[in-house]
């Protein structure tokens, strides 16, 4: 106990800490397998009628097991010529961003590993440093291909984080602050027009904030129509090329788990989180900690089907017009919605 | 002993355990940065460094300050860093041609010790006897101190805020007339 004392430890907190990390090693990697079989595997097969992944197990659902299964046999190969370990690092930032996003998105009033006062900013911050894993990748492969693509990546990246910011900037200014419970009580107790059956989350208010929001989201997730970072029929697959078997699975892992986090931040910030309309935060308490995560699941849900469903359908943006999509469309709506939030909230 | 635990300057063990941890960490990463033969490793040691900045901000409570330093340092600077070198030149290996004549190098490790002189000096005069009280709190319980923190930007510090924004402006602008050619 000495010991204890000397560390100034406190069982509780280490306690709770120990059963937010093992939960978050569990709950990370399966949201990225169920975007995976639902919409990878089922939604794309069926839209783009591939008769693969409807083969394996009863109604394909074996297909992800089989691709992970083919994904850990393969040969773990690392080029001749490549920086080893950088090479080798570059999956783990990427992958670690992607945890660190988890960490500030509540699915119940106190099912959060961290309420930050900072929320949604320290998500802004945190997903800027996949950026770098993406650069490690892309250099340290050797590979012209790899390089060409890294560099597309980051000057994509950049490019976009500035809209997504804007766009949070929007929400962050209506609720009044910038921690993610807060965002949610906010809409929680927002009356449009101040009239109480228009209990309405912020998308209403912020809908073209929404739209600059989900479409930064789709470009820092690489994803198409945004994916000339990864452009198969000129770069194989960008900065990935040379990556096999385990590790291009990490990389596999943290897209889809991203996408699940900017899921949930966009359900957060834009349809109220885990809350619904007219069921009070506080008064329901107890209830939320079984309503909560699924109400949140459900919305994640919808939002990764409109980034999918994007995903699947449209055809891949030049690399100059999606630098003017940025620059000359996304952000000057973002700015000018900025104004009429600023304004209305010094009104109202 | 634990009265005796009581008694001792060196009560918070754990934060003395991480700043030192990460300190430490933080000198290697910095001399790495100016010794490596290799300038993608330099700046990715130098986000090593920057990274220890922002955990020891975390260690002092001051958490918006703390991510405030992974947006604008890691997620734009050394990227936007790593981004003109890997457009420009960035060989595998080690480049021997990344160091400066002797003399430089004198005068920049000169340059480097006034200047830990001057700020360790102006840092222990200036809060010689004071004790921030972080005993016992987390980041999340202060719940107060971004929300304090944008109160004195916008209030006490005002003008020197506008002044910076109008010269990052014009930064800004200077930097893309430079770089047009038409």
């Amino acid at each position: 106990m000495i010991l204890a004392e000397l560390l100034d430890l406190d069982p509780a907190y280490w306690t709770t800490t120990v059963i937010k990390i093992l939960v978050m090693a569990l709950v990370v990697p399966t949201t990225a397998l169920i975007l995976g079989i639902v919409f990878l595997f089922k939604m794309m097969s069926w839209m783009q009628s591939r008769v693969g992944p409807q083969e394996a197990g009863p109604k394909g659902l074996l297909q992800l097991l089989a691709d992970g299964v083919k994904f850990m046999q393969k040969e773990d190969i690392v080029p001749d010529r490549a920086d080893r370990f950088v090479f080798k690092m570059a999956p783990m930032v990427v992958l670690v961003s992607t945890f660190l996003l988890f960490v500030i998105l509540p699915a119940a009033p106190d099912a959060v590993v961290a309420d930050l006062p900072t929320g949604v900013y320290f998500a802004l911050a945190i997903s800027s440093v996949s950026v770098i894993g993406v650069l490690m990748a892309g250099w340290a492969s050797a590979n012209k291909y790899a390089l060409m693509g890294g560099v597309r990546a980051a000057g994509q990246l950049i490019a976009y984080e500035l809209p997504m910011v804007l766009a949070v900037v929007g929400v962050v200014i209506q609720a009044g602050t910038l921690n993610m419970n807060g965002i949610v009580a906010a809409q929680n107790s927002f009356h449009l027009f101040g009239w109480e059956v228009l209990n309405v989350p912020f998308i209403v208010t912020q809908l073209p904030m929404f739209f600059v929001f989900m479409a930064a989201t789709q470009a820092e997730l690489t994803q198409p129509p945004f994916d000339m970072p990864v452009a198969e029929s000129e770069l194989v697959s960008g900065y990935t090329v040379e990556y096999s078997g385990f590790r291009f699975l990490l990389f596999f892992l943290a897209e889809f788990a991203t996408a699940f986090a900017f899921a949930g931040i966009a359900a957060t910030l834009f349809l109220g989180g885990y809350a619904l309309p007219f069921v009070d935060i506080e008064q329901y308490a107890d209830l939320y900690w079984f309503l909560g995560p699924a109400v949140l699941f459900g919305k994640i849900m919808l939002i990764s089907f409109l980034i999918f469903w994007v995903r699947f359908t449209y055809p891949r943006f030049r690399e100059d017009q999606l630098q003017r999509i940025a620059w000359k469309f996304l952000i000057p709506i973002s700015l000018v919605w900025l104004a009429v939030t600023a304004i209305a909230k010094v009104v109202w | 002993m634990s009265a005796l635990l009581a008694q001792t300057t060196y009560t918070y063990l754990p934060e003395q355990v991480g700043f030192w941890m990460i300190a430490i960490l933080m000198v290697v990463a910095a001399l790495r940065v100016v010794t490596t033969k290799n300038v993608v490793h330099a700046a990715l040691w130098l986000v090593v460094v920057l990274a220890g900045v922002a955990a020891q901000f975390i260690l002092l409570a001051s958490e918006f300050v703390a991510v405030t330093q992974v947006l604008v340092y890691i997620g734009a600077i050394v990227v936007l860093l790593l981004f003109g070198v890997m457009l420009t030149k960035a060989p595998l290996g080690r480049s021997d041609d990344l160091d400066g004549p002797k003399v430089q190098k004198g005068v920049a490790v000169v340059i480097a010790l006034a200047l830990l002189g001057m700020m360790g000096w102006v840092l222990a005069e200036s809060w010689r006897d004071t004790k921030l009280d972080l005993h016992g709190r987390t980041v999340g319980e202060l719940g107060q101190t971004t929300g304090q923190l944008s109160d004195s930007i916008f209030s006490t510090y005002l003008l020197p805020f506008e002044a910076v924004s109008i010269l990052l402006l014009a930064a800004l602008i200077g930097a893309i007339v430079l770089a047009r050619r038409d």
